[in-house]
């Protein structure tokens, strides 16, 4: 018998129904329905960066390296799984082959981040020459909540590229997964689940952009948004409810198939630069003596 | 005074209190939904009963003039806004409230009778509320001897209770029951009618040191101790439900309870009070999301 399945939401570790009790249905290419997917509210939206501001504070001091291993246990469970995400993109509408490339690709841009976590601070870091008698240097902390627009386009890869860099440098996420493919993105939150992954590090909600994006863009609790491929109205919009708390900003248009669409710059994207001035004795001009 | 001609003996008999009634009652509070500008008057009205409260060992006179300012200063962003109804302190912090909060309204409440155990000679409460009162307390937050109380010594409690209020005279005494030690809804009730007798201006949850604190189920029992003794003398009684009250909704739905079991008379910080320390940030917020639309956070809200 054919199950027709209800996805859930996931926020905080667990996989609640949305608050609002809504559901959209998901048809196939031939128009048959194929399960219900719940059309979230901007009060999922509130609960989900209620989860992530407290699941950040450990997330975030973490040791780098731990956070690479549950990274890489994210690559080792969706590679357990692939055959099931594999279905699900087809029962989108995607073909075989790409599907099974798509997740491919995935996995392999998880390991990438994984391997990035406990790097990137060396490259994003600095010792600064400064004319006094400073020890002066910068380091790269995560900015915080981080709120993601996933490609709307994408089963599973824009939610892969845009989710891994954000989590890998330490913030936490509220997601708002594609609404027409989102299949991809529920099952993977139940592969973050089974991976070491703190609750509320990461939250995925399915349903309309439209609707809780500005929720998202405007909460003051969020410190970055992430969009992609969004038209131009949206991302004014968006740059405008970012105002109040002077949120970051990033839109990447892609298609994310490519090896160009990762890298450290995905990461320091969500990082601040923390500059410290540390009194110490004359070191002798700006020679690198200390 | 009531304590001068009550004594133990004249305590009415507390009725036994159906436990599963009082979850059902309680539950029906819970499911009421205010919204729009009811919501705003009852957020302010919240803030209004706030005792802003520290209770810790490791309180430094800093930290309670730091509080004392939160206290009269919410949330400066915003025009219009209460200040709340009094600070909380040890006795040893009361000199410091005192002079951190000169001429204000705000009032000073000070814990006492060795808060939180209750466990110390009885020369020694008295002592502890009469250097609270001299040091310029004009509350006393008083703890009765759970000890005693469950072991039987009724008459005990309530001599002690009246003795401290003899010493508060006209300054209000709020009597502190630490009902996550007694136990059961009896217990409470019977310590409720003990402590009203006794002479107590305020019926007063818990320390906030245990846990289950102010539970609607705990705080319904006293408000209707409070309404039985109104219904019989046509003297009222304060409330203070204090410890796990740290959101806005909860704040509401114990509003809700008090003016359904006690009516208007009682929605004013002069009988209702909420014993807090993140409760006022909490309410500040969910004010903040109503006037801007927007959800706020924490790192704009100073903290107490």
């Amino acid at each position: 018998m054919n199950i027709l399945k209800t996805y859930k939401i996931y926020i905080g570790g667990q996989f609640p129904r949305t608050e609002s009790g809504r559901y959209y249905l998901v048809k196939d290419t031939n128009g048959n329905p194929i399960a219900n997917v719940c059309q979230s509210s901007k009060k999922d939206i509130r609960n989900a960066v209620q989860a992530a501001r407290k699941a950040f504070g450990s997330w975030s001091e973490r040791s780098a390296f731990n956070r690479g291993q549950i990274l890489y246990r994210i690559a080792e469970m969706l590679d357990g799984r692939k055959a099931q995400f594999i279905e699900e993109l087809t029962q989108q509408g995607q073909g075989l082959e790409s599907a099974k490339k798509e997740i491919e690709m995935c996995i392999d841009r998880i390991v990438y981040y994984a391997g990035w976590c406990d790097k990137y601070q060396q490259i994003l870091s600095s010792v600064n020459p400064v004319n006094s008698s400073h020890f002066n240097f910068s380091v790269a902390e995560p900015t915080g909540v981080v709120g993601i627009l996933a490609a709307q386009h994408t089963g599973l890869i824009g939610l892969v590229s845009q989710l891994m860099p954000v989590i890998a440098g330490g913030n936490s996420a509220v997601l708002i997964a594609s609404e027409q493919l989102p299949f991809c993105a529920i099952t993977f939150a139940e592969v973050l689940e089974t991976s070491d992954v703190p609750a509320g590090v990461v939250n995925i909600l399915t349903g309309s952009a439209e609707e809780m994006l500005p929720t998202l863009a405007e909460h003051m609790d969020v410190n970055a948004i992430f969009l992609s491929n969004v038209h131009a109205e949206m991302e004014k919009n968006t740059q405008l409810s970012a105002i109040d708390n002077l949120k970051r900003v990033i839109v990447k248009n892609d298609e994310w198939t490519q090896d160009s669409t990762q890298g450290i710059s995905f990461i320091s994207s969500f990082q601040e630069i923390k500059t410290t001035w540390h009194p110490i004795e004359q070191i002798g001009g700006a020679t690198s003596s200390y | 005074m009531t304590a001068q001609h009550n004594n133990f003996t004249t305590i009415p008999h507390s009725p036994s209190i159906d436990k599963v009634g009082v979850e059902e009652r309680v539950a029906r509070f819970q499911t009421r939904s205010i919204k729009g500008p009811s919501k705003m008057q009852g957020l302010s009205m919240v803030l209004s009963m706030i005792d802003l409260t520290t209770l810790e060992g490791k309180d430094t006179p800093n930290k309670v003039r730091q509080m004392c300012y939160k206290a009269q200063h919410l949330h400066d962003f915003q025009e219009g806004l209460p200040t709340v109804a009094a600070v909380c302190v040890y006795p040893s912090m009361v000199s410091v409230a005192r002079e951190a909060l000169k001429d204000s309204t705000i009032k000073i409440a000070s814990v006492s009778t060795a808060f939180p155990s209750g466990q110390a000679p009885f020369e020694v409460k008295k002592m502890d509320t009469q250097f609270a009162i001299d040091a310029g307390a004009d509350e006393i937050d008083m703890v009765i001897s759970r000890g005693k109380f469950l072991a039987g010594e009724h008459a005990f409690v309530f001599d002690e209770i009246a003795a401290i209020k003899e010493i508060c005279g006209a300054k209000r005494l709020k009597v502190i029951l630490e009902t996550g030690e007694l136990a059961t809804l009896d217990q409470v009730r019977r310590a409720s009618d003990i402590a009203i007798h006794a002479g107590a201006d305020f019926i007063k949850t818990s320390t906030g040191k245990i846990q289950p604190a102010a539970t609607m189920q705990v705080t319904y029992t006293m408000l209707m101790a409070i309404r039985d003794h109104f219904d019989r003398t046509g003297k009222m009684v304060g409330m203070k439900p204090a410890g796990g009250i740290s959101t806005s909704k909860l704040a509401l739905h114990n509003l809700v309870m008090v003016n359904e079991i006690l009516g208007e008379a009682w929605l004013s910080n002069e009988w209702f009070r909420f014993g807090a320390s993140s409760l006022a940030n909490d309410v500040l917020m969910q004010y903040m999301k109503q006037v801007t639309g927007k959800y706020q956070s924490a790192d704009y809200f100073t903290i107490d």
